[in-house]
C-alpha cells in the first residue's frame, strides 16, 4: 500500500537522496560548521521516516529491517564506550583521546570523529526504531491518515 | 511565540496543537539563531520542528485527536501554578542580565575553552570539541540516554510475542493483509492468527 499522489512520490525520491547526502555533511563536517553526530542521525533518520510515510511502512522495513535499526542503536553506543576502553587499553584515561594516535591533535581528530559517528549511529537507530515502533501499532499501513483526515 | 504558545494551550484539536508545537520549535530555532547558538538552533530545527512532530503524530494516530475537556478548574491547581511559577520568576531575578561579561558562566571554564581549544583539540567549532572531548562524559551519557529512550520504546509498545498484542508481529501482518486484500471477513482474519 502507498499513497496514490504520483507528486508526493517523486518529490520524496528526489528530496531522499539530497537528505541522506545532507545527514552525511553535517555528520563528518560538524569539526568545522554547525552540527555533529546528534543532528545527523536525526536527519539520516528523517530520510527513512519521509520514506515510510510515502510509500508505507512495510515497504521501508525492506529497505531497514527493524533489527537492523536497533543493531545501530545499540552499536552507536558500543562505539562510543569502546573508544574510552580503547584509549584506556592504550595507556590514557577513559574517553582521553590523546592516545589514540601519535601526535594529541590527530589522536583527538580521531576520537571525535569515531565518537560522533557513534551518536550519530544510535541517534539515526533510535528515531527510526521508534518510529517502526509506533507505526507497528497504527490500524492500516498510512500512519497518519486518521489524523489529517480531520482537519 | 507567545501566541503560538497561547494558541497551544487553548486548542483543544490536538492535531492542531502538535503541528503549533512544531511551529513553535521553528520560532525557538530562530530565536537561538539570532543568539548566535547555531548548533542549539540546527538540534531544535531537526528535533523539535522535525522528529517529535512526526512521533507525536504516530501517537495521535494511535490515541486520539479530541483533548477531553475537564469542565471544573480547581482552584488548588490554580493556587499550586501561580506558587511554582512565582517562586520561578524569584529565582530568574538573582541571574545577571544577558550578555554581562562578568557573569560567571563568562568567567569559569569557557575562556579556557575559547582560547585553547585550538591547540588542546583542534577543531574550529567549538561546540564540537567541548561536546566530543572535553565534556566527553556528558556526550556519552546522552548517547546513552537516547539508547535508554528507544529502549524503553521498545520495551512498552514494542512487538510482543503473545499474537492477540496489537504490537505483535501476528497482529501487524493480519492488519497489513487486511490492508492489502480489504474484503477479507472477520473470519477470515482469525484463521489466519
Amino acid at each position: 500500500m502507498m499513497i496514490e499522489k504520483t507528486l508526493l512520490r517523486v518529490i520524496a525520491k528526489l528530496l531522499i537522496p539530497m537528505i541522506l547526502l545532507f545527514a552525511l555533511y553535517v555528520q563528518f563536517h560538524g569539526d568545522f560548521g554547525p552540527g555533529g553526530g546528534f543532528q545527523a542521525g536525526v536527519i539520516f533518520a528523517v530520510a527513512f521516516i519521509l520514506y515510510a510515510l510515502i510509500f508505507g511502512v512495510r515497504v521501508a522495513r525492506q529497505v531497514i529491517p527493524s533489527a537492523v535499526s536497533r543493531t545501530l542503536l545499540s552499536l552507536g553506543v558500543l562505539i562510543f564506550g569502546g573508544t574510552g576502553v580503547v584509549s584506556m587499553l592504550l595507556g590514557g584515561e577513559f574517553l582521553d583521546y590523546n592516545v589514540l594516535a601519535s601526535t594529541p591533535l590527530a589522536g583527538q581528530h580521531i576520537g571525535i570523529y569515531v565518537v560522533e559517528f557513534g551518536v550519530g549511529m544510535t541517534v539515526a537507530g533510535a528515531m527510526i526504531t521508534i518510529f517502526y515502533t509506533f507505526s507497528g501499532h497504527v490500524n492500516d499501513n498510512l500512519p497518519f491518515r486518521k489524523g489529517g483526515d480531520r482537519t | 511565540m507567545a501566541a503560538t504558545a497561547y494558541a497551544l494551550v487553548r486548542l483543544r484539536n490536538l492535531f492542531a496543537v502538535v503541528m503549533l508545537s512544531g511551529i513553535y520549535s521553528l520560532f525557538a530555532a530562530a530565536l537561538y539563531v539570532v543568539m548566535d547558538a547555531v548548533d542549539v538552533a540546527f538540534t531544535e530545527a531537526a528535533v523539535g520542528a522535525g522528529i517529535s512532530t512526526v512521533l507525536m503524530l504516530g501517537t495521535l494516530s494511535m490515541t486520539t485527536d479530541q483533548e477531553k475537556v475537564h469542565r471544573k478548574p480547581s482552584a488548588l491547581a490554580l493556587i499550586l501554578v501561580m506558587a511554582t511559577g512565582g517562586v520561578l520568576i524569584y529565582g530568574t531575578l538573582d541571574m545577571p542580565r544577558y550578555g554581562d561579561a562578568n557573569a560567571p558562566i563568562h568567567q569559569h571554564v569557557a575562556n579556557r575553552f575559547i582560547e585553547k581549544s585550538g591547540d588542546e583539540v583542534g577543531p574550529p567549532n567549538i561546540v564540537t570539541s567541548v561536546l566530543a572531548s572535553y565534556r566527553g562524559y556528558d556526550t556519552l551519557g546522552e548517547t546513552a540516554v537516547v539508547f535508554t529512550a528507544a529502549v524503553g520504546v521498545l520495551v512498552i509498545i514494542g512487538r510482543s510475542k503473545g499474537s492477540h498484542m496489537p504490537g505483535s508481529k501476528t497482529a501487524r501482518r493480519r492488519r497489513e493483509d487486511a490492508m492489502a486484500s480489504p474484503p477479507a471477513s472477520d473470519a477470515d482474519k482469525e484463521t489466519d492468527a
